[in-house]
């Protein structure tokens, strides 16, 4: 099986290209195309995922670029990570494919929003199968295309477009710093195939200040794709988009690219002590910073972008602290929880109309499914123990407290109890309590099976995909997608205890303020005002990269543009005026041969040639010239230089 | 093969001047079939062609003006090949573009066959007399299709574009006769000169000043670009694709042929302030590019930001820089006539207007010209998988190792590159369409056979590198080995 690897990023390629050239014959049965091919890619994963579990694996190459005598290939290989990440891109984004078929019923570009679904898929896949830097980066960045387009689906209203753009830009941003350590990497190692790489670092050849630069460089490229801080501010708006959409944004494509990323080049990061640990002290405080303005969102979907943001931190701090296996692991499960929540969200608002939760309330009576599978993966979320996440977290949070730095560890705690408060909160708010807009209320329904059995399946996994490692399973997780050289940390019942009290007291904080409204939500509003204000301004980024960077580049494009029209073209057209102040002046230039050329042009052969005779007279004139000249200056030329 | 593909489409244009004026059609049909000829040929000869070998190939050589020593001289090699085919090729896409003239239609084919030739003619010429006279030829026919089919401003733009590029060339001319002069070896012969000349660094360094001046005003670089913006406004899309797509490579290939093979040393101290001028090219033509208004004008600005990476990959002379160069200029002679098809015939002949602020939400009235016009712009910012990133990835990862901090800088640049396209397809593509431009018919079958082959290059360019990189990489080992850096 695993030597069809290879299909599975093709088959939604070529769904993409079907659906592109022939959707005008398909029309809405282009949905079929792209369930179809990601359904048989998601068998084949399964396939691949077992025979590598059984130790195959498979590396193909090609030559594909030669420069003097160095020659790039091209290829792909299948390892454990790749094969584990096969199936939950492939199993998170056929659940959304299949999910939009009700959620995207009767949309003008319904063709177009499956193509964009089949390649960003396709892109993903093709990033996760990549034996080298450059395909990755290729893909990576049709990947970022891919975003674009989905964002922008409804391009009618401009705030969807220019959260597209935004998207693209702040990732772009990201895409220079990573181009930058691509190619130090690839001058340093005259390669860009990872295992190549990796040799190259293990044995020494590739070290010290350089290493570290090309590993901090490439980090950028993470920090944009997964929206750490300070790049962070294109996810939030991403949730313009459809929210199926968004689901795959979110949980399974684009942002776990940096992730994986720093995954795949781990042994190689590894060998950079500091790149690590900028990266971990990046991924804890993006952890803490997102999760504190998730505390305060009043969008339900503003609250799940907030905590991808926080959850990606989490990742990015596993991977900085050394914790490969809980990064990766903790990479999977929040996948599975994370698209559910987002698709009980989608669930929520297309039975409602609004993305407000001050609007919602008492759902669940209405929609049981979406209820309970939302509150499902709101636990896994939150780190209850035994859902998928407190698994992944619980390992997370070890790796920092065998870390260097104990404060990360604290973060990593402190996060962990923002995060039970603020999914509790908007659990609340959405599913309990008293419906706050009776017309919305009134409207509600459970959304058709076809979004429903996809918040199922996910909610399976949401629950039980934590098992895989855990002592039930001997963690055989970890040993599976272990890296030879990753040490693993003693179980600490310390660790434990506290972050089963960090989410326990989280939840029941949530509990006390939005279920039984002991404690007053106004009075901590005001006893605590200025913090309230910087949260829900969001710690103002935005504002601030507006005046700086949008503003700033702006005035200097106009700038540029002004200088180009009126100093060098003015330059220009002055020095032309006197040319032709001095044509005049020589022989009527200008009349005779510029003008005259123009306005001269006879359509018959006859006067055509004349014409032509003409100008060349005129022609002539100028020739013999800048003959003369030529040869005076030539001369010149040979007396100073000869 | 060579003479016959040089001197085909101007028998084509003599013809086209003694057919019946008022057969529009019947003149259309034969400059498309005349033009169908050199993209036959081309490959024809591309079967031919010998991979392995860095010289020159279907090599024809006979004597001209034997006092002066003055030799009729042609060759190809892997560098001016693939200019060849862009020559051929956007050639075709321009007449079938310019489907639409109606104003003195026989001399506006006659003018385009004859550039055609001057274009062939330029990249194959191996001697500077033969070099210079095409050279020259090129800039007749461009200045007659600006200044008699041009927009409001045609005047102006030609003549500027005319002084121009007229004044380049003269200081070129200096060059070519000091260069004469000074080698001693009684012979225009560009190879031979190159070969055996043996000039002093002092006079390497002036000539490489003159040439340079030359080639400078053609790829444009700042500060002698302002010819460019207006020549591409006023021009006939037609003249616009072609003076995009194989105009500005004219400079640029000199720099190649001639520049770095013939004055090695002076190549050397030149090197950085190339660089850094290439540089300047890319920020300060992105820049300019974000703040206009006109979508052919933005289209013009980007053209001056890519030739840029050229003269970045040539500073840095090494075997991946200078095959990026080269890729640039291969990717931009695709990418950027289709983009001039766009703005300036598929969506101008149906809105009448290029301004951003005029235009809108086209995405919902012409669905396919929309892709495709997002297609181009994609393809022009450099994403990955399409001809423009291999060549400026290969460009920058070609230079690092001898200017890292010029690609420091340059890096800078695909950001703004990025923000003008994404602007550019937000104002014209994006929000609410105008009521006046409903009921709007989509891109025509006529207008596919443009747009199409060039896409399908465009996209084989940017997936599978080593089809180019198997015509340049011998050629630019050569050229490396004389500037003593291989």
């Amino acid at each position: 099986m695993v030597e069809y690897a290879w299909l599975i990023p093709v088959l939604p390629l070529f769904s993409f290209l079907i659906i592109v050239l022939f959707g005008r014959y398909l029309k809405n049965d282009s949905d079929k195309i792209g369930i179809g091919s990601l359904f048989i890619s998601f068998l084949l994963a399964i396939g691949v995922l077992l025979e590598v579990i059984n130790g195959s694996t498979i590396t193909k190459e090609f030559v594909w670029a030669t420069h003097g005598d160095i020659e790039i290939a091209f290829g792909y290989s299948v390892d454990a990570l790749t094969a584990m990440m096969f199936v939950v891109v492939t199993f998170v984004s056929l659940m959304v494919h299949v999910y939009s078929k009700g959620y995207m019923e009767g949309d003008s570009r319904y063709k177009r929003f499956y193509a964009c679904l089949s390649l960003f898929t396709a892109s993903m896949l093709g990033l996760v199968i990549a034996n080298n830097l450059l395909l990755l980066f290729i893909c990576w960045e049709l990947v970022g295309l891919c975003s674009y387009l989905l964002i922008g689906h409804w391009f009618e209203d401009i705030e969807n477009v220019l959260a597209a753009n935004k998207a693209f830009l702040t990732t772009r941003v990201g895409d220079i710093g990573m181009l930058i350590g691509v190619i130090m990497i690839f001058a340093m190692g005259k390669t860009f195939n990872f295992a190549e790489l990796t040799h190259l670092v293990e044995h020494g050849e590739i070290a010290g200040v350089g290493l570290t630069v090309a590993t901090i460089f490439l980090f950028v490229g993470a920090i944009g794709k997964s929206a750490q801080f300070p790049l962070h501010v294109w996810l939030p708006d991403a949730m313009a988009g459809p929210t199926p959409v968004s689901a795959l944004i979110h949980a399974a494509t684009m942002v776990v690219a940096g992730v994986y990323l720093v995954a795949r080049m781990f042994l190689i990061f590894a060998a950079a002590k500091t790149t690590l640990t900028v990266v971990a002290f990046i991924g804890g405080f993006t952890a803490i910073f997102a999760a504190s303005i998730a505390l305060v969102e009043e969008d339900i979907k503003g609250v799940l972008a907030y905590s991808t943001i926080s959850q990606l931190g989490y990742m990015v701090l596993a991977l900085g602290v050394g914790a490969y296996t809980a990064g990766v692991f903790h990479l999977m499960t929040h996948a599975f929880f994370k698209a559910l929540l987002f698709l009980a969200s989608g669930s929520v608002i297309h039975a409602v109309h609004t993305q407000n939760m001050h609007k919602m309330g008492g759902l669940l009576k209405k929609m049981k499914v979406t209820g309970w599978t939302w509150i499902i993966g709101s636990a896994a979320l939150a780190g209850v123990p035994p859902f998928s996440g407190f698994w992944s977290k619980d390992e997370i949070l070890l790796g920092a407290y065998h870390s260097d730095y104990k404060i990360l560890f604290w973060i990593g705690v402190i996060a962990a109890f923002f995060t039970a408060f603020y999914i509790t909160r908007a659990t609340i708010m959405t599913f309990f309590g008293e419906p706050r807009d009776d017309h919305a209320y009134e409207h509600a329904h459970e959304s058709p099976s076809v979004m429903t059995i996809p918040l199922i399946l996910l909610a399976i996994l949401a629950f039980g995909s934590g098992f895989v490692n855990s002592p039930l399973t001997d963690m055989a997780f970890g040993k599976f997608i272990a890296l030879e050289h990753g040490h693993h940390a003693s179980p600490s019942s310390f660790v434990q205890m506290t972050a089963v009290g960090a989410t326990l007291s989280g939840i029941i904080l949530g509990w006390l303020i939005y279920g039984l409204r002991i404690i007053s939500r106004k009075s901590i509003i005001k006893f605590l005002y200025p913090v309230w204000r910087l949260l829900k301004g969001k710690y103002f980024i935005d504002e601030i990269y507006n005046v700086v960077a949008i503003r700033g580049s702006l005035a200097l494009s106009k700038l540029i543009g002004a200088f180009d029209k009126y100093v060098v073209d003015g330059i220009v057209n002055l020095t032309g005026r006197l040319g032709v102040f001095i044509g005049d002046l020589i022989g009527d230039f200008d009349n005779k041969v510029v003008d005259g050329a123009v306005n001269g042009v006879r359509n018959t052969f006859y006067v055509g040639s004349r014409l032509i005779r003409n100008a060349h007279t005129g022609y002539l004139q100028s020739y013999a010239l800048t003959l003369f000249f030529s040869v005076l200056i030539g001369l010149i030329i040979i007396v100073i230089g000869g | 093969m060579l003479s016959t593909l040089v001197f085909v489409p101007l028998i084509g244009a003599i013809i086209t001047m003694f057919l019946p004026k008022e057969e529009d059609r019947i003149i259309k049909i034969f400059a498309l079939l005349v033009s169908l000829i050199p993209i036959v040929l081309v490959g024809m000869m591309w079967l031919d062609f010998d991979m392995a070998a860095a010289g020159m190939q279907f090599v024809e050589k006979a004597e001209w003006i034997p006092s002066l020593g003055v030799t009729y001289h042609l060759g190809v090699d892997g560098i001016s090949f693939p200019l060849l085919v862009i020559s051929a090729l956007i050639t075709t896409m321009a007449i079938i573009t310019s489907w639409n003239i109606d104003h003195r239609v026989k001399d506006f084919f006659a003018f385009v066959l004859l550039l055609e030739t001057g274009l062939l003619g330029l990249f194959v010429a191996l001697d500077y007399v033969l070099f210079y006279i095409f050279w020259e030829i090129v800039l007749v026919p461009m200045y007659f299709l600006i200044g008699i089919w041009g927009g409001p401003r045609r005047r102006y733009a030609s003549i500027k574009f005319f002084i121009y590029t007229l004044l380049g060339s003269v200081v070129m001319l200096v060059g070519i006769l000091a260069l004469y002069f000074g080698s001693g070896l009684q012979t225009f012969d560009i190879l031979t000169i190159a070969q055996q000349a043996n000039l002093s660094p002092t006079f390497q360094w002036w000539l490489f000043l003159a040439f340079f001046l030359g080639f400078a005003v053609k790829v444009p670089v700042f500060p002698f670009h302002t010819w460019l913006p207006d020549a591409h406004v006023e021009a006939p899309t037609g003249g616009s694709m072609l003076l995009a797509g194989v105009l500005l490579k004219m400079g640029a290939y000199g720099f190649y042929r001639i520049s770095y093979t013939t004055f090695p040393d002076a190549a050397q101290s030149f090197a950085l302030f190339m660089g850094v001028l290439g540089v300047v090219n890319i920020i300060y033509g992105a820049l300019a590019a974000m703040a206009q208004e006109d979508v052919k004008k933005m289209a013009a600005y980007s053209s001056i930001s890519h030739m840029g990476f050229v003269l970045v990959g040539l500073a840095a002379m090494t075997p991946m820089s200078m095959n990026g160069g080269l890729y640039v200029l291969f990717s931009h002679g695709l990418i950027s006539p289709l983009m001039f098809f766009f703005v300036g015939s598929v969506f101008y002949d149906r809105t009448h207007t290029r301004m951003m602020g005029e235009l809108g939400g086209l995405y919902t009235k012409i669905p396919l010209a929309a892709g495709l016009l997002a297609f181009t712009a994609f393809a022009n910012l450099g994403l990955p998988g399409l001809s423009g990133f291999i060549g400026e990835f290969f460009t920058f990862a070609g230079t690092w190792t001898e200017l890292p901090n010029l690609v420091m800088i340059a890096v800078v640049g695909l950001v703004f590159t990025a923000a003008y396209h994404l602007r550019m397809m937000q104002k014209v593509l994006m929000g609410d369409a105008p009521a006046k431009y409903d009921g709007l018919p989509d891109i025509s079958a006529r207008e596919l056979w443009v747009a199409i082959p060039l896409m399908l290059l465009i996209i084989w360019a940017g997936i599978y590198p080593n089809t180019l990189l198997s015509f340049f990489n011998p050629s630019v080992e050569s050229i490396l080995a004389v500037l003593g850096v291989m």
